[in-house]
């Protein structure tokens, strides 16, 4: 299984520490207060369906821009004002993933929302957080094949 | 009040407005208790005095996929502070989906004085009422061990089952695709869902977010829920009826709507759902 990428592993070390849920908690504000969304110059309302996260109930969106240097660039939307988990996630995956060569964020996998979140989401919730890393994925798979 | 009333509901006392939640904040007779999907919105802001109520931490037994004792209410109602003369309004997101499921699992415990705030927490933000990050001081309450009565509100699965076979009232609150099969799981995570796609033999389809007016989160008037249970979906009030989706929190929504706000005399929610029912050797299914 191929290494999760450094800056996302330091992520998920520091929520390992966390074995409070209340500073799980906490920290997972922080980054949902920190969610920056799409700028317009990338993309405006209505956001294009092809970008919508499947299974995902925050009705959250991705996109994954190629940027000169070959590296990614991802960017969110979280449409849904209560979908405080999707905007946190969106934040760690923004800040830990972007700047990245493909190959490398194609490696993280789904179960890292477990570890980040724990037991403490709905299984539709759940299901929604790894649909969005599954959608991150799946969106450097194909900028790494070239479309 | 007056709004409620005026819907034609079955239990219009079940609801309480966003108004009369506003005037009652400093009521010691009154537990405001928030539960949503999302976990992080009750720290993220709440209703001043609101208590949370994680429906993972505080409702579910931690290993048996079942919910709390008779001892864990008992824990559970001190810790918030409530007595059994305690009035417990429920709120949450997701137009009180989570809301609902809360106060059904209280059900279990007799616990009969209980609300929803119709609207739940974004009629309640849109309307600029006061938020905050501030986690109430609760003042421990006795709150006498009772045992846990789950034959009123929950079925089991032999007892759906009796249901099918006698072409009993079912209710699938889940979206269309879940319900013809067409949606099962997350590609490449087949075990978070079921194995089989579809739906228990004779349900009808009903999503649960159609009972609420998309605007504001406000349950629908009594006419208009009689409109999409009884008239479309040729439902009966006085027939036993059983709601269902994948792990039982969307359907208690329907339960809630069907038992206090249309007056069904006997309805359950079978909270083993899809989830169990779509796994289980033997059973039959639907397309």
């Amino acid at each position: 299984m191929p290494a999760l990428p450094q800056t996302l592993q330091a992520v998920l070390e520091t929520f390992e520490m966390f074995s409070d849920p209340a500073d799980r908690t906490g920290l997972l504000l922080s980054y949902a207060d920190q969610f920056r969304e799409v700028p317009a110059a990338v993309a405006s309302r209505p956001f294009p369906k092809h970008h919508l996260v499947p299974h995902c109930e925050s009705e959250a969106y991705v996109w994954a821009l190629k940027q000169p240097d070959g590296t990614l660039k991802l960017h969110f939307a979280v449409e849904n004002p209560s979908g405080i988990s999707a905007k946190a996630l969106a934040t760690i995956l923004d800040r830990s993933l972007s700047g990245l060569p493909p190959s490398e964020i194609a490696a993280v996998t789904p179960d890292i929302v477990e570890k980040i979140f724990r037991q403490n989401i709905s299984m539709g919730k759940g299901m929604g957080l790894m649909s969005m890393v599954q959608a991150v994925r799946s969106l450097a798979k194909a900028a790494e094949a070239g479309r | 009040m007056s709004d409620i009333a005026a819907r034609g509901y079955a239990h219009p006392e079940m609801l309480a407005s966003t108004e009369w939640v506003a005037e009652h904040l400093n009521d010691p007779n009154v537990r405001l208790v928030e539960s949503n999907e999302d976990t992080l919105l009750y720290a993220s802001g709440h209703v001043p005095g609101a208590v949370h109520v994680d429906w993972t931490a505080d409702l579910n037994d931690p290993v048996r996929r079942d919910y709390i004792t008779e001892k864990g209410f008992s824990a559970l109602a001190s810790r918030i502070g409530i007595t059994p003369k305690t009035t417990v309004v429920f709120y949450g997101d997701k137009n009180n989906w989570w809301a609902c499921y809360a106060l059904w699992v209280f059900q279990l415990f007799g616990h009969k004085n209980v609300r929803i705030m119709d609207g739940g927490r974004i009629k309640w933000e849109r309307e600029g009422r006061p938020m905050t990050k501030d986690v109430p001081a609760i003042k421990p309450a006795r709150y006498p061990a009772v045992e846990r009565n789950d034959k009123p509100v929950r079925a089991f699965r032999p007892e759906v089952l009796v249901h099918v076979k006698g072409k009993g009232q079912i209710v699938d609150v889940r979206s269309p695709e879940e319900y013809a099969g067409t949606r099962m799981h997350m590609p490449d995570y087949p075990n978070e869902g079921a194995l089989r796609g579809g739906h228990i033999p004779g349900a009808k389809s009903v999503p649960w977010a159609r009972a609420v007016n998309p605007d504001d989160g406000t349950f629908k008037t009594a006419n208009e829920l009689a409109d999409l249970y009884l008239k479309t979906n040729k439902l009966k009030k006085d027939k036993p009826t059983i709601a269902y989706c994948r792990i039982g929190e969307r359907s208690s929504h329907t339960w809630f709507a069907l038992k206090y706000l249309l007056g069904f005399k006997n309805v359950k929610n079978y909270d083993g759902s899809w989830t169990e029912w779509g796994n289980s050797v033997g059973l039959p299914i639907e397309k």
